[in-house]
């Protein structure tokens, strides 16, 4: 299925669910309310796609947010296999919560425990939120957040001994 | 009752009639992971896996380093699958700087990428043998597996981390006398395959240990988003080669083999059906770099900006040496995703560019981490001693899914 | 057919070379050197892998290679083991499991740390979940490289078997009930503090 096809699938499913969707070089973006996130996920998950691909955060902190993206694809309806689909949802970066999509998704379940241990976005109604990789001390400090500083080698400063 | 201790693992009663046992990161299987699991007898009634004993911190260091140090950074991940791994990471960039490599360099890649997954898959099967105690199953996978790694070493100079791609093109050109030892290797593997199909996969005993065991059903598959071989031998025909054809795999003849009974049993089937399918991309892919001799592996434009000795190296060796300009080259601004099918299945990047010398976030999901889920809904209901042929038979590489 | 003495290793023919050799065992030497000569035929490491040089760990095994020649067999119990090989970076979480398998094996024992990632953190020197493993446990070989190659193993353990003889490292322990020639190792903090079962 062709990108432009999928948009005018998704303009006739979603309605005025959708707060933008953008099209570039072959990837469909849907930018939704963190409220509505539920319902579109239910119809997405009509229209056919029916797994998670990665569930991605990338945080903002001059704009304040964070930016949670489900990548989603479909294995059962052979012509939406084509398309990846990003479904993103913008949150506060002091307060970030949302609904979890576990219910919708279950393949998303392992990459919101690690978007929670990383960015510390909270997923409401997700079964068992603790971390997946991090150890819980490493995973208070949300080390995947641009304040999280790791130096790097330099030629004035040299190579730092370690990560403190 | 209080945790007694055994032999690497701490058993303890949580309630009544009901065992806890902690399986690992220590254990005579291979893999740096722990799997909790709650036993009713021997029948599992819980699974929890435990991950993350590798977790290097792949994302935040691709953050902080130039746009081209990721390339090594990123295969430490599956270093016996390395090639597969770092094409994506390529594309993505090259879609960010809509460049293109020429068709000499997507055949390379094409073909180093074949010989890892042979690698791979070969890799596979002998730790499935460590699990299921088939040591003659390790020796001959690893002992033939040196082929394929002498066929990379003689490639690209290094026997695993080859960080062969770069935007654009590739490091090296072909030897001359490569395509004869390929074609010299991929006869001896196809004989290799019947004999591993008589002692191994038709061997009586592992069909009994493998035969109906950790049964994923083509909706289960779908509704766990489980990836590659595992999901092709659940009636799925998904394959990114198919889906999405990156490089040149377009223009290749192969099939993509789908089974449909999701067992352990078909799981290790369309590994050895995979095998064949590479090795004659193999062959395809020599076959055609040896017509196409002496083109360019880099494109024009970065050709024209080499200085007289480096142009000098590169048509005499067919060596691209690059330039400083390279490490500290900027990126302009937008968003990238780019999948590509690597030997345990697909990998995901989702690159991110502010315009800078360091990508602004890399976000890489790859197949083992989507096949983790498989512990904790498909484990559970089998005995304790169905695990590891389930472990093994998913083809789970631990320092993959940590990343 | 003469005999030729290599590093205690008898080469030749091996009627010849087995009666000398339990000459040498029998009439010779003190029990202490025999405990030495036997622990250095049978360096068997834990099967604890901690990152990627698992995969070239494997390698070392397997039949080009084949480390069996030096008496090393990769084992599954840290009980019937006396030498880890760490095998590149060791995480924070691994770093718990990498001192609990060490103070599970009996004494004498011994670590060899490949890859530069066990050396000062390699590729990931400045990556936050990375502990140093030489301040987990006592290494006595290092091998640089990333990864090692097979042959680099091999090497390592055959200067870990020469050091081994050299300083009689296994009768002392055995002995004076510690390792003589250097201070014991304590992980700076408790690296289990983390798991809570």
């Amino acid at each position: 299925m062709k990108p432009e096809e999928l948009l005018e699938l998704l303009k006739h499913a979603l309605g005025g669910l959708a707060k933008e969707v953008t099209v570039r070089k072959g990837y469909v973006e849907v930018l939704v309310d963190a409220d509505s996130v539920v319902p579109v996920a239910n119809k997405l998950k009509e229209l056919g796609f029916d797994h998670v691909k990665s569930v991605t955060a990338t945080d903002y902190p001059k704009e304040s947010k964070i930016r949670v993206t489900y990548h989603v694809s479909s294995y059962l309806r052979e012509d939406l296999a084509k398309p990846i689909l990003g479904l993103s949802v913008d949150l506060p970066r002091d307060n970030p919560v949302m609904e979890s999509l576990t219910g919708v998704w279950r393949s998303s379940e392992f990459q919101e425990r690690e978007v929670y241990e990383f960015f510390g976005v909270t997923f409401r109604g997700h079964p068992d939120l603790r971390p997946l990789l991090l150890i819980p001390e490493l995973a208070e400090r949300r080390v995947l957040r641009k304040d999280f500083v790791v130096k790097e080698e330099s030629i004035y400063e040299g190579v730092p001994h370690r990560y403190q | 009752m209080e945790g007694q201790k055994l032999q690497g693992m701490v058993v303890r009663r949580v309630e009544k009639e009901l065992y806890e046992v902690f399986i690992g990161p220590q254990h005579p299987g291979s893999g740096h992971m722990r799997i909790i699991v709650r036993l009713d007898g021997d029948v599992i009634v819980e699974a929890d896996p435990d991950i993350g004993y590798v977790h290097r911190t792949m994302e935040k260091l691709s953050e902080v380093r130039e746009w081209l140090k990721p390339i090594p950074l990123l295969e430490r991940m599956t270093i016996i699958d390395a090639c597969n791994i770092t094409v994506p990471y390529v594309n993505a960039l090259e879609k960010l700087m809509d460049k293109s490599p020429p068709p000499r360099a997507s055949y390379l890649r094409v073909l180093l990428c074949e010989i890892n997954r042979v690698a791979s898959h070969l890799y596979g099967f002998g730790i499935f043998g460590v699990f299921l105690g088939h040591s003659t199953m390790y020796m001959w996978a690893f002992g033939d597996r040196e082929v394929f790694v002498e066929l990379a070493e003689i490639l690209t100079g290094a026997r695993l981390t080859h960080s062969y791609p770069i935007p654009g093109g590739v490091r090296r050109d072909m030897p001359q006398d490569f395509p004869e030892m390929a074609r010299r290797a991929v006869r001896y593997m196809r004989g290799r395959l019947e004999e591993y199909r008589r002692i191994f996969v038709d061997n009586p005993v592992i069909v009994k240990r493998l035969e109906g065991v950790g049964v994923i059903s083509r909706n289960k598959a779908a509704e766990l988003g489980i990836v590659g071989p595992n999901v092709r031998a659940s009636g799925i025909r998904y394959d990114v080669r198919l889906a999405e054809p990156y490089e040149v795999y377009d223009e290749l003849d192969f099939e993509i083999p789908v089974f449909e009974e999701g067992d352990a049993l078909a799981r290790t089937w369309v590994r050895v059906e995979e095998i064949k399918q590479s090795l004659s991309i193999i062959e395809q892919a020599v076959d055609w770099l040896e017509r196409h001799k002496g083109e360019p592996i880099i494109p024009k434009e970065d050709y024209d900006k080499l200085p007289k000795l480096h142009r000098e190296v590169y048509e005499k060796t067919g060596r691209v040496k690059l330039l400083p300009a390279h490490a500290t080259m900027k990126i302009p601004a937008g968003k990238a995703i780019a999948r590509g099918e690597m030997g345990r299945g697909e990998i995901i990047y989702y690159v991110e560019s502010d315009g800078g010398t360091t990508p602004y976030r890399v976000r890489v999901v790859t197949p083992s981490a989507r096949n983790a889920i498989v512990f904790k809904y498909i484990v559970p209901g089998h005995r304790l001693m169905d695990l590891p042929a389930i472990y093994g038979s998913i083809d789970y590489f631990p320092p993959e899914a940590d990343r | 057919m003469d005999v030729k003495a290599v590093d205690k290793v008898y080469v030749g023919n091996i009627n010849v070379a087995a009666r000398r050799a339990r000459e040498l065992l029998l009439g010779k030497l003190k029990l202490g050197d025999v405990i030495d000569w036997a622990t250095t035929f049978s360096l068997w490491p834990v099967h604890l892998l901690t990152s990627c040089c698992g995969a070239e760990f494997a390698a070392t095994w397997s039949p080009r290679f084949d480390a069996e020649q030096y008496g090393a067999l990769p084992w599954v119990a840290p009980r019937q083991t006396n030498f880890i090989i760490i095998e590149g970076t060791v995480t924070r979480k691994m770093a718990c499991a990498l001192r609990i398998t060490y103070e599970q094996m009996p004494h004498p024992k011994f670590v060899i740390a490949m890859g530069a990632c066990a050396l000062d953190g390699g590729l990931f020197y400045n990556s936050y979940n990375i502990v140093r493993p030489w301040e987990v446990v006592p290494v006595d070989v290092y091998i640089p490289g990333c990864p090692p190659p097979p042959e680099a193993v091999a090497r390592a353990i055959i200067d870990l078997r020469r050091k081994i003889r050299e300083k009689k490292l296994a009768s002392r322990w055995l002995i004076e009930g510690w390792r003589h020639d250097r201070d014991p190792v304590k992980p700076a903090d408790d690296v289990c503090k983390w798991w809570r079962p």
